[in-house]
């Protein structure tokens, strides 16, 4: 393993400047001449637009301009896109209506930018945005998708008369339905799975520079994919071609997803930058983050989970309605349908399974990929279905899941997924031992004893990550390749330099990435240096989400490394006269195995680049270029157990213990892992007992500060108990599986199986709110 | 306009600022110490807490002309020459930080907490202390660890000074 090479406990390269202060995050960002920017949003979340006067506001103290959606029409912009194509069950493409940049006719949610204004300073870019003057026809809204599909809803696009986006299925219907109608016992469910804004600590901003001398933009924006943002905003947006398009990400605080999309505010300060001849910043405050940052989650479910007499599920019907809010986000499409359905086996044997998934819109924020983007949907059904079993068919929910195991791989699920490897008891008896589940009855007893309620649950849970197989996907409908690039560039006296398309906003990849090289060669972990997040310098890459940084873009450094490694080998076995097949890297070292020859790594990577003595044909340099496309998707997987103690008059719920038990595959930093499960159960948390985006009946967001939206504190959790039975990936060369979004998919279940266990009402819903448990304790007895 | 001046991380700054302009945004945009950051608009997240007059504030709930005459310091300043205070490397040491973006206001809070509590600091009392420090990426775990760790090396500073 090493000091510093995978596996090993290395403290963060990164962490000094961000415990500083010197931290570059986009907001810190200044350019000559910039002004500041405020858009003028909707404040209705239906409306026509009849007209936008802004001449009071252009003539306010420090306005450079104030700029409309009509003029953006005119100059060529383009609409934003849903790059995932998703066909419903009659063939039919899915509805995507129009999503302009700022809306010229129509608002459809409040929040929906209307106008742009830039000004000196943001005080008189927001004054003056008071002082345009809209006339709206205010049309009726509806925010809940139930009822948008209703008879009678407003019709929110033209391009869909019942508010319905796609019809789609996956899995066997007839098949599930007899499996259904024969069997011993069926378990059925109503699950719902609360709307969810990320939140990122750091707002989303821009700064759009467009250079007229050169006809250049350079866009530092809050993004996780740089690279797809410059490729979208240039083939779909019109901005400019990628050639005259610099996208940088500098340092990012926090994405969780919601920094995937490319935004209309993105979009509008680089034209509002051509149009004004400055450079124009756009910060978001917080209530701007909750009234445009897509949401996640929102799906309403009805299961039916059969049985057979033995207690094994003979099949699974799922019927989803997902809101995907009053327009098509980047990745909507494919969260409620290939993130979601897929999944819905969990680490169990099904054979027969039928998913019937409708999205619709409402007038609502746009809702997209947030951490786990649809495996958290399906965990959170499958095991709440599993647990409301159990207790129906009076068996231990240990008991039920040991009986539908997956137990021999590779395994081939209803449901597209082929699972590679894992061992899901090894999980589920860790996770018990170290929650002495044994041992709760009597700490229950104690509890009562003391006039309280204690519950345990659990939550096994599999997920899909590390997306994706370029040509797999592109089959079912994405726009995208998934592969990942890395280019690892040694320097003339050998240090590295390793140029990577993935993107760290609060993973670590300086120091992962770099113990990867450093394990490798042996070269100290500071001699190497990781570079991201800016076009110009990192070749074409898909960025960091869907917890693919490791498995995706780790195995494409492994792959440069391959070749660099190689060549470093031919000159050294050249220099040495030795045999290429003899020579070792070790300790920095290039060695002529058993033999006292070698030569330092420095002293290789210089001969490549004087070129004085090289192999006959080789070029000069040491540098090599890898992109990596995904073998297969990745299936962590493991079991969380919380154990909760409930006060009867209050309905506040104390989490007493959280245990984890993941299998990640191979792990390059336990350190970082263990931190990303624990942000990633705190989220969980947060969607079970605190969270939840709330608008009233006129589609006004209710929940749109963190004064409304209950954002997890550190005196709402505890810590938390981890643990590891990792069995390696087979499809990548580092057998990494992933970690980034585990703990927000297997922890919610966890939670709400151990409160509905505890106050002996199963009807209770997220966020189990201290009034909500309250009412459902009472209710019950 | 109003002339604001203060001592800032040791050194006497003056700059001219409307005086609807959050102390905040005065550090950040007339001094350049973006170090200290902007997370919320409704004061319950703090990423912007500073010291002044050696208490933890919330910069963004005070007007720079409000803080004027004050003494200040803020990320920037709480390293000595080259080296990091306790609390900065304890963080870390144990992995307090992700993305980075909360961490100048919840190091500045843990500072404060040790300095008034420091020696009676229980896991619980950190928890409940950090309630007005929100982070989205570490679950907080390793963030109570290394307030702890902090004050369980700084304890040996402590005792030596009394």
């Amino acid at each position: 393993m090493g000091v510093e090479g995978i596996g090993a406990r290395v403290t963060r390269k990164e962490d000094k400047r961000f415990l500083t202060g010197k931290g570059r995050y986009t907001d810190d960002m200044t350019a000559p001449g910039m002004r500041y920017a405020y858009f003028v949003r909707s404040p209705h979340a239906h409306a026509r637009i009849r007209s936008i006067d802004v001449s009071a506001a252009k003539a306010m103290a420090g306005v450079i301009d104030v700029l409309d959606g009509k003029q953006l029409l005119a100059d060529g912009i383009g609409n934003l896109i849903c790059g995932w194509m998703i066909h419903s069950k009659d063939g039919s493409p899915m509805k995507m209506g129009a999503w302009r940049p700022l809306a010229a006719d129509t608002v459809r949610y409040v929040g929906d930018a209307v106008a742009i204004v830039v000004a000196d300073t943001l005080g008189e870019a927001r004054d003056a945005a008071e002082a345009v003057v809209i006339d709206y026809d205010v049309l009726p809204a509806v925010t809940e998708a139930v009822d948008a599909l209703k008879a009678g809803a407003p019709q929110i696009h033209p391009e869909s008369s019942d508010n319905l986006i796609f019809d789609w299925q996956i899995g066997e219907p007839d098949t599930t339905d007899q499996a259904i109608a024969a069997a011993a016992h069926v378990t059925e469910i109503e699950i719902h799975n609360n709307r969810l804004s990320p939140n990122p600590m750091e707002p989303r901003a821009t700064l759009g520079i467009y250079d007229s001398a050169e006809d250049h933009y350079t866009c530092y924006t809050t993004s996780q994919n740089p690279h797809v943002a410059r490729l979208v905003m240039s083939a779909f947006y019109n901005v400019a071609p990628e050639n005259k398009l610099r996208v940088i990400a500098p340092d990012v605080g926090g994405g969780f997803g919601s920094k995937i999309y490319i935004y209309p505010e993105e979009i509008v300060c680089l034209w509002a930058s051509k149009k004004t001849g400055v450079p124009v910043k756009w910060t978001s405050d917080r209530t701007e983050a909750f009234l445009t940052d897509a949401h996640g989650r929102d799906h309403v479910s009805k299961v039916k989970m059969a049985f057979d007499a033995d207690h094994r599920i003979t099949a699974l019907k799922v019927d989803t309605i997902a809101n995907l809010g009053a327009y098509m986000s980047l990745f909507s499409s494919a969260v409620p349908t290939y993130l979601y359905a897929t999944l819905l086996s969990g680490q169990y044997a099904i054979p027969a399974i039928h998913a019937n998934v409708r999205t619709v819109y409402t007038n609502t924020v746009p809702v997209d990929a947030y951490r786990g983007a649809g495996r958290p949907e399906a965990t959170y059904l499958l095991e709440r279905t599993m647990e409301t079993a159990a207790r129906e068919l009076g068996i231990s929910p240990a008991e039920l899941r040991r009986k539908n195991f997956i137990r021999s791989f590779p395994y081939q699920t209803p449901v597209i997924m082929n699972y590679d490897a894992g061992d899901y008891e090894a999980s589920l008896n860790a996770a018990m031992q170290a929650a002495d589940w044994a041992g709760f009855e009597a700490r229950k007893a104690t509890s009562e004893a003391n006039g309280k309620k204690r519950g345990i649950g659990m939550s096994c849970y599999i997920e899909a990550c590390g997306i994706a197989p370029s040509a797999a996907v592109g089959s079912l409908g994405a726009g995208v390749g998934l592969w990942e690039s890395a280019e690892v560039r040694v320097n003339a006296v050998g240090t590295i330099e390793v140029l990577t398309g993935s993107h760290s906003h609060g993973q670590g990849h300086e120091t992962t990435f770099a113990q990867l090289v450093a394990g490798r060669l042996g070269v100290p972990i500071d001699s190497i240096n990781i570079v991201h997040g800016d076009t110009d310098k990192v070749q074409m890459g898909m960025g960091t989400y869907g917890s693919r940084s490791g498995a995706v873009g780790m195995s494409a450094v492994v792959k440069a490394l391959d070749k660099v490694e190689a060549k470093a080998k031919k000159i050294a076995a050249h220099l040495m006269e030795a045999d290429e097949q003899d020579i070792v890297i070790e300790n920095g070292e290039l060695k002529v195995a058993g033999t006292d020859k070698a030569l330092p790594w420095f002293q290789v990577a210089l001969a490549s680049y004087t070129a004085h003595n090289l192999p006959a044909g080789m070029e000069p340099g040491l540098k090599e270029t890898a992109f990596y496309d995904p073998a297969n998707f990745t299936f962590p997987a493991g079991c969380y157990i919380a154990e909760v103690e409930i006060d009867p008059d209050t309905g506040e719920t104390d989490i007493i213990q959280f245990v984890a038990a993941d299998d990640f595959g191979n792990i390059i930093n336990p350190m970082i892992v263990e931190g990303q499960v624990h942000g990633g159960i705190a989220q969980g948390i947060g969607q079970a007992l605190l969270e939840g985006v709330h608008y009233d009946a006129n589609g006004q967001l209710l929940t749109a500060s963190f004064m409304d939206y209950a954002m997890p504190r550190a005196d709402d959790l505890p810590s938390f108990n981890l643990s590891h039975q990792n069995t390696p990936c087979p499809s990548n060369p580092l057998g990494i599986k992933g970690c980034g979004e585990a703990g927000a998919i297997g922890s919610p279940p966890a939670l709400m199986n151990a409160i509905t266990d505890a106050i002996g009402n199963n009807g209770l819903t997220m966020p189990a709110t201290p009034m909500k448990v309250w009412q459902a304790l009472h209710a019950a007895h | 306009m109003t002339k604001v001046t203060l001592t800032v991380n040791g050194r006497t700054v003056s700059g001219e600022c409307e005086d609807r302009t959050l102390l905040v945004h005065f550090i950040r945009e007339k001094l350049s110490l973006t170090g200290t950051h902007v997370g919320c608009d409704t004061t319950q997240c703090g990423a912007c807490v500073v010291h002044m007059d050696g208490q933890s504030v919330k910069s963004c709930s005070i007007l720079a002309v409000q803080a004027s005459g004050s003494t200040i310091t803020t990320i920037e300043g709480l390293a000595g020459q080259g080296e990091l205070h306790p609390v900065q490397a304890a963080f870390k040491e144990h992995h307090g930080l992700q993305c980075g973006f909360c961490t100048p206001g919840m190091v500045m809070t843990a500072v404060d907490m040790i300095n008034r509590e420091g020696g009676s600091l229980t896991e619980e009392k950190v928890r409940a202390g950090l309630e007005g420090n929100i982070c989205r990426c570490t679950g907080y775990h390793n963030i109570v660890k290394a307030i702890l760790a902090a004050d369980a090396e700084m304890a040996g500073g402590r005792q030596a000074a009394e």
